[in-house]
């Protein structure tokens, strides 16, 4: 590969570890292609995110990101290729049992996409009244205690429109626990926020993953994030619409071969 | 006093004393290196030189070999002078002529260099030309199409969290359910009883003064019960309700869309359709009937004041006659058709919402167009339903 810049073929990208080897791996794309219609926004993706891993998908804007995010999340079926959880093929299964899988996912969106009309409480304890037998007064109990593991037990009554930015997002975090997921997605979790709210956020997601040992899975293109959080990466090119490389940002800043990556996990450089 | 006003007026003319009007003048010298001089004032509210004087020297054979500036009676300018030289340089690149921006001030030239760096937008493939007729008549046929078969899925949708429900599967919060049946229902009556109301006071006065002319005043009690209870309550119920009910059910559903609370729901495996569509078809499907009823009885009751006041019959001839008018099948199409009428604004409302975009322009979209689909609908219904009451002898 050209030390300048992503010359080599897309198929012929440098997985850290090759996928066939990786030890039970949690999440795996087979030669993934994603976009809207026609539109391919990203193709040939191959990886995989072990188990336990804080693993984020980054690239510039318009890369993907979020694209291949809908994909993961059960949104947007991909265009070619498969990904498999826990090894089995989820855009291949049926409804109901991609409907079970996606009951094993939690999800914290950019802007938190609380439900408006219900208090904080209620957003928690939603997916606990569809999916449990739990009664009333339990369910108050864990919506209560995981709004207290984000620091917002006191804020119960309150709705979406009067809390803050922030505040929505750790609410949109004790939302996508609540059912104790194996996987938690976070679309963009430091976006808008201040650098404290942005890293506590990033406190947040790796105590979580200490004490839950989920896997979880981040976009983002926010370098301080990365360096904190990340085992293990995947960077995403809009230019050549296919991935660059995996692997832990800390390395591929020092050792990638390819420029464009050590530029971006470097500010250009700098 | 004058001495005071004559120099507030210099005071004011000083201070909106105008700048120098913008001008450029073209110089060629025999190298056929052409100097534009740039003087005067350049900013965005004055209005700038034409461009057209730059185009006949450029085009004036032979054509020129650079181009340069001199602004040393540049007064002012703004981006109405950088917008201005771009588009110049713009043109004299077209056509391979040097432009040399060496004469301008250091600020428009990095400016200039700014504009000319900015990378192309990758290609998206927008074509600017206007479609012929025909393409247009066929994307336009393959939308409704397409619109068409969106309808079609929904409404298959929709019947399948209905069935869901029946089988007691379909999982939406019944508490939201009572704050619907509140929002759709009791909240309505207020508007529904000022519009039947009128709508009956109309009829029996108009009515009225027709049935005068033959002395048939008192039919003005059949006219106005048969026609509210037959068509006109379920009709005015419905049309508020699409108005009122619909377009915020389109909102909410948009606004739900555009703030991703639809995809949260949907990843965590929730069908939206069951979750947010059903409550709002049951709420309006078992509500309007009964306003339909409540529009019935305020309608006469607007029909027996033009009848009793104006017309001079007493109530008790006047709600006689209405009873002896009205016929329970009356009463059962009015009602039939306010059911489907509901049926026709909750859907049309939460489809165009569902499928709303991701901005609040299409939110905005969404909502005309959910009353504009209910209206419709509600039209070719009544028009359907007429017939059909008429096939089974209901009428």
């Amino acid at each position: 590969m050209s030390p300048d810049g992503p010359t080599k073929p897309p198929s012929a990208a440098p997985l850290s570890e090759p996928i066939s080897e990786q030890a039970d791996p949690h999440i795996l794309l087979d030669a993934v292609s994603v976009g809207y219609g026609e539109t391919v926004i990203q193709r040939d993706l191959s990886f995989g995110v072990r188990r336990g891993d804080v693993f984020v998908i980054m690239g510039g804007s318009g890369s993907g990101k979020s694209t291949l995010m809908r994909s993961l999340i059960g949104l947007l079926a991909p265009q070619a290729g498969r990904i498999l959880f826990d090894g089995e093929s989820f855009w291949d299964a049926l409804q109901h049992e991609r409907t079970r899988r996606m009951r094993r996912n939690g999800v914290m969106y950019q802007s938190g996409a609380l439900w408006s009309s219900m208090t904080l409480e209620e957003n928690v304890a939603l997916p606990l009244e569809q999916y449990t037998n739990l009664r009333r007064s339990q369910i108050h109990e864990v919506a209560v205690y995981k709004l207290a593991l984000v620091g917002l037990s006191a804020y119960c009554d309150y709705y979406p429109s009067e809390i803050s930015g922030g505040m929505r997002k750790r609410v949109g975090v004790a939302r996508a626990m609540a059912l104790d997921p194996d996987i938690l997605f976070f679309d963009e979790p430091s976006a808008g926020l201040d650098p404290l709210s942005a890293r506590l956020l990033d406190d947040l997601i790796l105590e979580l993953r200490e004490s839950l040992g989920a896997t979880m899975v981040v976009v983002t293109h926010d370098l301080a994030s990365i360096f904190a959080i990340a085992d293990d990466s995947v960077f995403l090119d809009a230019a050549t619409q296919t991935m660059l490389t995996t692997g832990n940002p800390r390395d591929l800043r020092e050792h990638c071969e390819i420029k464009l990556v050590r530029d971006f996990l470097s500010r250009g450089g700098e | 006093m004058r001495i005071l006003v004559g120099a507030m007026t210099d005071l004011v003319s000083n201070a909106v004393k105008p700048y120098p009007a913008a001008r450029i003048a073209l110089a060629r010298d025999p190298a056929g290196r052409v100097t534009v001089a740039i003087g005067g004032a350049w900013q965005l509210d004055a209005d700038p030189p034409d461009l057209d004087r730059i185009d006949a020297e450029l085009f004036t054979e032979p054509g020129p070999t650079s181009i340069v500036f001199d602004a040393s009676d540049l007064v002012a300018w703004d981006s109405g002078l950088v917008s201005y030289l771009a588009s110049v340089a713009w043109r004299c690149r077209e056509r391979g002529i040097a432009v040399q921006e060496e004469g301008l001030p250091e600020g428009i030239q990095a400016l200039l260099r700014l504009a000319s760096t900015v990378p192309e937008r990758r290609a998206e493939g927008r074509d600017e030309h206007a479609d012929p007729f025909l393409r247009r008549f066929g994307q336009d046929f393959i939308d409704l199409m397409r619109s068409t078969g969106e309808i079609l899925a929904f409404i298959g949708e929709v019947t399948l969290a209905l069935r869901s429900m029946i089988a007691g599967r379909a999982r939406f919060r019944r508490s939201e359910l009572w704050l619907l049946v509140e929002e759709v229902g009791a909240d309505a009556l207020p508007i529904i009883s000022l519009i039947s109301f009128l709508v009956g006071l109309i009829l029996g006065y108009i009515g009225d003064q027709q049935l005068a002319q033959f002395g048939a005043r008192i039919f003005v009690a059949d006219l106005v019960g048969l026609s509210i209870v037959i068509q006109m309550g379920a009709l005015i119920t419905a049309i508020v309700l699409a108005g009122r009910t619909g377009a915020a059910f389109a909102a909410q559903l948009g606004t739900m869309q555009v703030n991703e609370e639809i995809d949260a729901l949907r990843t965590l495996g929730i069908s939206p359709v069951e979750f947010l569509v059903l409550p709002r078809l049951i709420a309006l499907v078992a509500m309007t009937p009964l306003l339909a009823i409540y529009a019935n009885l305020m309608g006469i009751l607007g029909g027996s004041f033009a009848g009793i006041v104006v017309g001079g019959l007493s109530p008790t001839e006047y709600f006689t006659q209405t009873v002896a008018a009205i016929r329970w099948h009356h009463i059962t199409q009015g009602l039939i058709s306010a059911t489907v009428f509901g049926a026709i604004v909750a859907v049309s409302g939460c489809l165009r919402g569902m499928q709303s975009g991701r901005s609040a322009a299409a939110v905005g979209e969404a909502t005309t167009s959910a009353v504009v689909t209910s209206i419709v609908f509600i039209v070719i219904a009544s028009a359907g339903l007429t017939i059909v009451f008429d096939a089974i002898g209901l009428s």
